[in-house]
């Protein structure tokens, strides 16, 4: 593993620590010993093939699912020793945008955005108004306000869920898998928006990607799992300079199976002996 | 069995926590919302008066053909009235009212958790710091504890409506004395009986809903199966309390 190279926060403190996470699903193990730790202001960048482990690991850090062994501090607590009055609190001050969107399909865009509002602040209903289409704005869906989920296309759900996430300005944001599905522009766009939700409100950002573009266009640091491991973390350049047979194979989209010899594989489709 | 028994023990702790939220909710600013209530109870129990109506009607009328023409072999038909009122007012109002309540609104409640629970809603509640308890499982519950019953009431009075027309059409008795005979004849604990039986009905199917909907795995196909096992689950249940009630309370 390569040693993490300097990143513009170095001095920033910390605001995710995960050290020795095991987590299980019954008698599964699905992570082993992940270390992870990301600074305030940085954009961490969360990948790994299909089934080694993204998923399970932003759901531990959510509190969401309780880790088998480890520790998870976020914003300086302990999240799996945490009451649940303290978890709650601790809630407010983190946005999730969830994969599918998870907007709630019984209600409008505007009260999906507002609900956060609604039930941890006072403020009268025309300043939580004022905030909700602010961010609406901000993700670029003004006046889709009344729209019910079901009415909006799959690139304006991920925003409209990005517009839940940070209606109470958190300091921490989890995106899981912002560009899944989108085309190449959509996708770009929410790159744009998430760099611009850093530079404008300073958050810490935990993104779970696929797309090695996106990754590298957004990422500060890059996490990369493994089987449940994390195989490595570092830079996007020092990604590419790794030497790690698996990061070239994720690196060039190569896929982790032997050739096949045409032959055989018609021979076994059409279920012909082998030596015919 | 062993699913059999942490299930009871998951309906069990959903309704504690039901509890808590509804006695705890306000005093942490989180109380459990009057809007949605009001929601729950108009599609479980305002949208299913016509259905109620007309069942129990068609009932009640069923049972005073059956009654007439049995108890006249007797010579005993005068007995109708009795046999009617008691056995809708205990038995058969709470009865179907639970089954037309179970079909329409208890798989409702399990296709609306799980779809949620697929689309990852109740982790969205629970990260917002919303308790998906409170938010959504509290509303069912007190809902179903009012309306069942209050649909048990109509209930009582269109099943022996129902009976007694037909009743009094056959034995050439007025609509009037035929009301005044059952009046007569019916005692206040009949009538408890029913309601009684409607309240543990109520908080039956809200519970089998509920749990089959926060366990739904596996996409839509999950969710459709989680809907058919909780009417099938509820109404036998139901069915089987009903034993065990009607048992200890008229023997
Ligand atoms: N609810 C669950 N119960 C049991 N096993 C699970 C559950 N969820 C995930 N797993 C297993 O955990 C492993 C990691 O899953 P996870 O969803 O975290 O992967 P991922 O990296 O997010 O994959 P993808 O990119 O396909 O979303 C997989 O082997 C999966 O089979
Ligand atoms: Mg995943």
């Amino acid at each position: 593993m390569s040693a993490p190279a300097p990143v513009p926060h170095e001095a920033a403190e910390i605001v995710i620590e995960v050290s020795d996470l095991c987590v299980s699903y019954g008698r599964h193990e699905v992570l082993h010993d992940v270390h992870l730790q990301v600074r305030r202001g940085e954009i961490m960048v969360v990948m790994g093939g299909s089934g080694s482990g993204k998923s399970t690991l932003l759901r531990a850090l959510l509190g969401l699912q309780s880790p088998s062994r480890g520790c998870i501090r976020l914003l300086g607590q302990d999240i799996t020793r945490l009451g649940e009055h303290a978890m709650h609190e601790l809630r407010t001050r983190m946005g999730v945008a969830f994969q599918g969107g998870a907007l709630f399909n019984s209600m409008t865009v505007g009260d999906n955005i507002l609900l956060p509002l609604r039930e941890h602040t006072r403020l009268d209903e025309n300043t939580m108004r004022i905030m909700m289409r602010m961010k609406l704005a901000l993700v670029g869906l003004s006046g889709c306000e009344d729209l019910m989920p079901a009415q909006l296309s799959g690139g304006m759900i991920k925003r409209a869920a990005l517009a839940r996430a940070i209606v109470m300005d958190p300091p921490l944001l989890f995106f899981d898998e912002p560009s899944a599905g989108l085309d190449p522009v959509a996708s770009a766009q929410l790159d744009r928006l998430i760099l611009k939700l850093r530079r404008a409100l300073n958050m810490t950002i935990v993104v779970v990607t696929h797309e090695l573009e996106s990754a590298f266009a957004i990422a500060d640091r890059i996490t990369v799992l493994d089987r449940g491991r994390v195989l490595f973390t570092g830079t996007p350049d020092a990604l590419r300079r790794s030497e790690d047979r698996r990061i070239q194979d994720l690196l060039q989209r190569r896929a982790d199976i032997a050739p096949v010899d045409p032959e055989v594989y018609l021979d076994k489709l059409t279920g012909a002996p082998p030596d015919a | 069995m062993v699913r059999g028994l942490e299930e009871l023990g998951y309906a069990a702790s959903l309704l504690a926590e039901g509890c808590y939220w509804l006695v705890a909710g306000p005093r942490r600013r989180q109380p459990v919302q009057l809007r949605a209530v009001f929601r729950e109870a108009r599609d479980i129990g305002v949208n299913a008066i016509p259905i109620t109506a007309v069942l129990t009607f068609t009932v009640g009328m069923m049972l005073a053909i059956q009654g007439i023409e049995t108890l006249r072999t007797f010579g005993a038909e005068a007995q109708v009235v009795l046999g009617i009122a008691l056995s809708i007012t205990r038995e058969f109002a709470c009865l179907i009212v639970a089954i037309v309540v179970a079909g329409r609104s208890g798989s409702a409640v399990a296709a609306r958790i799980g779809t949620m629970v697929e689309n990852q809603e109740i982790d969205a509640l629970r990260v917002i710091g919303i308790n998906p308890v409170r938010h959504l499982a509290a509303p069912v519950i007190i809902a179903m504890l009012v309306m069942v019953p209050a649909l048990t009431v109509l209930g009582d009075i269109t099943g022996l409506l129902g009976g007694g027309i037909y009743a009094a059409m056959e034995m050439d008795l007025g609509l009037g004395v035929y009301a005044e005979r059952s009046l007569d004849v019916l005692q206040a604990r009949d009538i408890l009986q029913g309601l009684f039986k409607s309240v543990v009905f109520g908080l039956i199917i809200a519970l089998v809903g509920l749990i089959n909907g926060f366990q739904v795995r596996g996409g839509a196909e999950g969710v459709g199966r989680a809907t058919t096992r909780s009417v099938v689950m509820a109404i036998s249940l139901i069915l089987v309390t009903d034993l065990i009630f009607t048992w200890f309370m008229n023997r």
